[in-house]
């Protein structure tokens, strides 16, 4: 099951222009970082930057793609993926959830609600 | 003191090897030697007889030139045999009627070939199989026959069967026996046998007993006792030998019920003056009918004439041979008992057998056949003989080493316990029983077998396997790159060359089945983008196609930090450049490593100081070493004429220009060189993707080898090139693989995938049979020219600056990255040292 972090309230990550589309952006949240996905002009994404395989801070430097529609992540490491949508491991075998967070663009401004 | 005279009667190998034993021994000459072959030609080398057929002359075959013979004081009587022996004399009588005397007597007659006595066995056009004249004589007989049968399936028929398939004649061979080569091999092996004979175009025929040869005056047909027949017009006669004992015979010495001189353990005979020595000898009723027991019995008698000890024992049967172009061995005890232990390795496909019989307990080797691949030979016959303890997996004496020397090398031939993924330990059978249980791609297999999912670089081999099992189950390949394209990376890039497509974008949209790409396609339009065009791999629409090292331009080690390598070409830094690569690492407290290409690693650098790493790199004069890139990464060389002394070119030099030709280019796969200056090959050259020895005449060129998790060693392509012939080959060479090779292909894989490996490249490289060369020598020309450091393109373009930080919202950098401090160096912290750093 995913993990939708729902009570947050939505901060400002930075401003629009500055997330290139298909790539990671890494947001920096305390003593936690979160992974930012642009797939398109206006399709965002978030999850956590920590891949649950090796436990290291390295999403938002993987590639991302799809399977049959699905948005996805791979780590760059061991090439897991994972559902953008969901954060579900699309992969065989045991894996942890990422975490997933809300994300939006307004106004030239990216907000990601924590 | 007067010597004392041997006769040697018969000038076989045996009797040969005896004088040439004699005559090395015998340092005060004490002995006068004299020996008698009744055929036209010295002693000849029987086992490789066949050759004979393929070019080799009777000289050619000889063991010693005739001049051996008067130049070592042995008196030859070329042409006469003995006819007689007078004990009590001690003297012998030859057919030209020459009368000698002896002291001491040597028979080594031989054997001669069994003739069965079937009815019509005197036709015209049955031979025999041992001679040089016997070959002769089939040769002349041949230019008037079509179609000929083997009598025998033995060792020496199926020697027999190959020469008469090239002489052109239809052949069959036919056992009276259940299988080929009862002696040597067991069922199993017999029936892998046989499959590869009949490859080859021999027709076998098992359980056959000739009962008749029909014919009106000459061969016309044999008739078997099953009823059956078969139309032929000539014979080979191989069913066994017989040991020419009639001398022995006559003068009365003891013989065996069946035939052969009987000898004792000293292999004297009863008369104590006269020795017998290789397949005329009984020894323990038994004839040792090859030729390295007959060898060890010449040995044994010339130590004893000259006063020294030696004791025939019995000898070791086991053998290695090429038959019919197939590897052949059998050693030690090959029909174990109920309780003995039996590991048995079949690959029909490839033609290969392999059986070892061991102890009860698994610790001693007893004996084995091998057949298709006898590389292991060698090894396990030092180990049955010396009683060597076996190792807890013997399989793994047995399998495939990988030496790279078979030129086609494919996943056919790896055996069902083939490890095929070391991290996951998944072998071969559980692969292919994924394949049989429906898996039908590598993402299935993964799933199903976890093999892949390691580290990943058995991918390349999974996928050649199931490519292999799926053609083998007559199934359609898919070779679609994954989801978004139904293309081969091959065919991508031609519809990148033809439509002049320039990005990822118009290519999936235009030619892709929709979606947005993946892990796979994505890197790999990235490299045949830059292939093509040698755009700069981080410009703005290429960055998002690169995996994280060509993103980074920096390679990802295991904790998300990056290590640095800066081009070495040829190895060769100056004191100044490594006292920069000092200061650097300093700075940032890298861990430094020497790598096995002869450049320096970098570890642990942050994304965030890449960029100021590669500033100070760039101002002492260094370049990007592309080590994180699908590209040529590092030319090896050794100090070649310059310092060496045994150097005969200029290695350096030539690998310092190669490396600057062909950096930053990007392929299919990695791409690894060197060049060594002579032939001692210091640089390794023949364990790169492409290597370069010096001659004395230039440079010889090898092409598709590789070290690494398959090791392969490379095929040598041309010798004596020029400095510029070497490049155009070389340029063809990449340029040809970068066309062609699928993705993540190394060189190695790439050329056996080739059909004709080697020499289709020769054609296509050195003789333009595809007419490419001026295309690939211009695109070649393209990549050179458009060369440019990738490190100083990022540090000049503030724009791709900006990508070079952990977070996009601060400047700090990772706080999870934790080093620990070993043998005066960081290195990541481990899980367990995590809490406490």
């Amino acid at each position: 099951m995913s993990d939708i972090v729902e009570n947050g309230t939505w901060q400002e990550i930075g401003p629009t222009d500055d997330f290139v589309v298909d790539l990671g952006v890494c947001v920096q949240n305390g003593d936690d970082q979160v992974a930012v996905f642009r797939l398109a002009e206006d399709e965002w994404y978030a999850t956590q930057n920590l891949c649950p395989h090796q436990k290291q801070m390295v999403l938002s430097r993987g590639l991302t793609g799809d399977v049959k529609g699905e948005p996805k992540i791979t780590c760059p490491l061991h090439k897991r993926s994972f559902s953008l949508r969901s954060g579900e491991f699309l992969g065989e075998g045991e894996m942890d959830c990422l975490k997933v967070y809300e994300v939006k663009s307004e106004a030239g401004k990216v907000f990601l609600k924590l | 003191m007067s010597q004392e005279t041997i006769i040697v009667v018969g000038n076989g190998m045996v009797g040969c090897k005896f004088c040439a034993t004699l005559v090395e021994k015998d340092a005060d000459k004490r002995f006068k030697l004299i020996t008698f072959c009744e055929e036209s030609h010295p002693a000849y080398d029987r086992v490789h007889l066949s050759e004979y057929f393929s070019g080799k002359t009777a000289e050619d075959l000889m063991l010693q030139p005739e001049s051996w013979y008067a130049e070592n004081g042995i008196e030859l009587h070329l042409e006469d045999k003995v006819v007689s022996i007078d004990r009590e004399k001690k003297s012998v009588t030859s057919a030209k009627g020459v009368e000698l005397v002896y002291d001491k007597l040597i028979l080594a007659t031989g054997s001669s070939p069994f003739v069965p006595p079937v009815p019509g066995i005197e036709k015209e056009g049955v031979f025999v199989y041992r001679t040089i004249e016997d070959l002769e004589g089939m040769m002349d007989y041949a230019k008037k026959a079509t179609k000929a049968a083997v009598i025998g399936g033995g060792l020496l028929g199926l020697e027999a069967a190959k020469a008469s398939q090239d002489l052109g004649m239809e052949t069959h061979v036919i056992e009276f026996m259940s299988r080929l080569m009862p002696r040597q091999v067991d069922d199993a092996g017999g029936e892998i046998l046989k499959g590869i004979i009949e490859e080859r175009g021999l027709s076998v025929h098992l359980n056959k007993a000739t009962t008749n040869i029909a014919g009106d005056g000459k061969v016309e047909a044999m008739e078997f006792k099953d009823g059956s027949s078969l139309g032929v017009d000539m014979i080979i006669v191989s069913a066994g030998i017989r040991p020419r004992d009639e001398l022995a015979r006559e003068c009365g010495l003891e013989v065996g019920p069946r035939g052969g001189v009987v000898v004792n353990d000293n292999l004297l005979t009863s008369d104590p003056d006269i020795f017998a020595i290789g397949e005329v000898a009984l020894y323990n009723n038994f004839i040792y009918g090859l030729v390295a027991p007959g060898y060890k019995m010449a040995d044994i008698v010339a130590t004893q004439l000259l006063g020294g000890e030696g004791a025939f024992q019995g000898a070791d049967m086991s053998t290695k041979l090429k038959l019919i172009g197939t590897d052949v061995a059998s050693f030690g005890n090959i029909e174990p008992k109920e309780e003995h232990k039996d590991i048995v390795i079949t690959d029909p496909v490839r033609g290969i057998y392999k059986r070892l019989i061991t102890t009860t307990d698994g610790k001693l080797l007893l004996g084995g056949i091998l057949i298709g691949d006898a590389d292991a030979y060698g090894n396990l016959l030092q180990m049955t003989l010396n009683e060597m303890e076996l190792p807890e997996d013997p399989m793994a004496l047995i399998l495939p080493a990988g030496s790279g020397e078979a030129p086609s090398f494919g996943p056919g031939s790896l055996p069902d316990t083939a490890q095929i993924c070391s991290c996951e330990d998944v072998s071969k059978g559980s692969i292919c029983e994924a394949i049989e249980g429906g898996a039908r791609t590598i993402p299935e297999l993964k799933s199903c077998t976890k093999a892949g999912t390691g580290c990943g670089g058995c991918v390349p081999l999974l996928t050649n396997l199931l490519n292999h099992q799926l053609e083998e189950m007559g199934e359609e390949v898919n070779t679609d790159l994954c989801e978004h394209f139904s293309h081969t990376r091959q065919e991508l890039y031609r519809i990148v060359r033809t439509t002049g497509i320039d990005n990822f974008d118009s290519l999936i949209e235009a030619h892709g089945n929709g979606g947005r790409g993946c892990e796979i396609c994505k890197p790999a339009v990235g490299s045949i983008l830059a292939s093509v065009y040698n755009d700069k791999v981080i410009s703005q629409g290429n960055r998002k196609l690169q995996d994280t090292n060509d993103r980074f331009l920096a390679n990802i080690q295991k904790n998300g930090t990056y290590s640095v390598v800066p081009r070495v070409p040829g190895g060769e830094i100056t004191a100044d450049k490594l006292i920069t690569i000092g200061e650097v690492s300093k700075e940032y407290d890298l861990y430094v490593k020497i790598t096995g290409g002869q450049r320096i690693d970098m570890f642990g650098a942050k994304v965030n100081d890449l960029p100021k790493i590669w500033e100070k790199l760039i101002a002492a004069g260094f370049e990007s070493g592309h080590a994180y890139g699908k590209a040529l990464r590092t030319i090896k060389s050794c100090v070649g004429s310059t310092w060496c002394r045994f150097g005969v070119q200029d290695s350096t030099g030539m690998a310092i220009m190669l490396e600057n030709r062909y950096k930053g280019i990007r392929s299919p796969h990695k791409l690894k060189s060197a060049v060594s200056g002579c032939t001692r090959e210091c640089a390794e050259a023949q364990s790169k993707d492409f290597g370069v020895i010096a001659t004395e005449n230039g440079w010889n060129l090898y092409l598709g080898g590789n070290g690494g998790m398959k090791p392969r060693h490379a095929d040598l392509f041309a010798t004596d090139l020029d400095d510029d012939t070497l490049v155009a080959y070389i340029d063809r060479f990449l340029m040809y693989y970068i066309k062609t090779a699928d993705k993540l292909t190394r060189t190695s894989v790439w050329v056996d995938s080739l059909e004709g490996g080697i020499e289709h490249l020769k054609d296509v490289i050195i003789n333009d049979s595809l007419g490419l060369c001026e295309e690939l020598d211009k695109q070649m020309q393209h990549l050179v020219d458009t060369y440019h450091c990738e490190w100083k393109d990022a540090v000049e373009d503030p724009e791709k600056l900006k990508r070079f930080k952990h977070f996009g919202n601060s400047e700090s950098t990772d706080p999870n990255i934790k080093f620990v401090r070993e043998r005066d160096q960081i290195r990541p912290a481990n899980e367990d040292e995590l809490a406490t750093v």
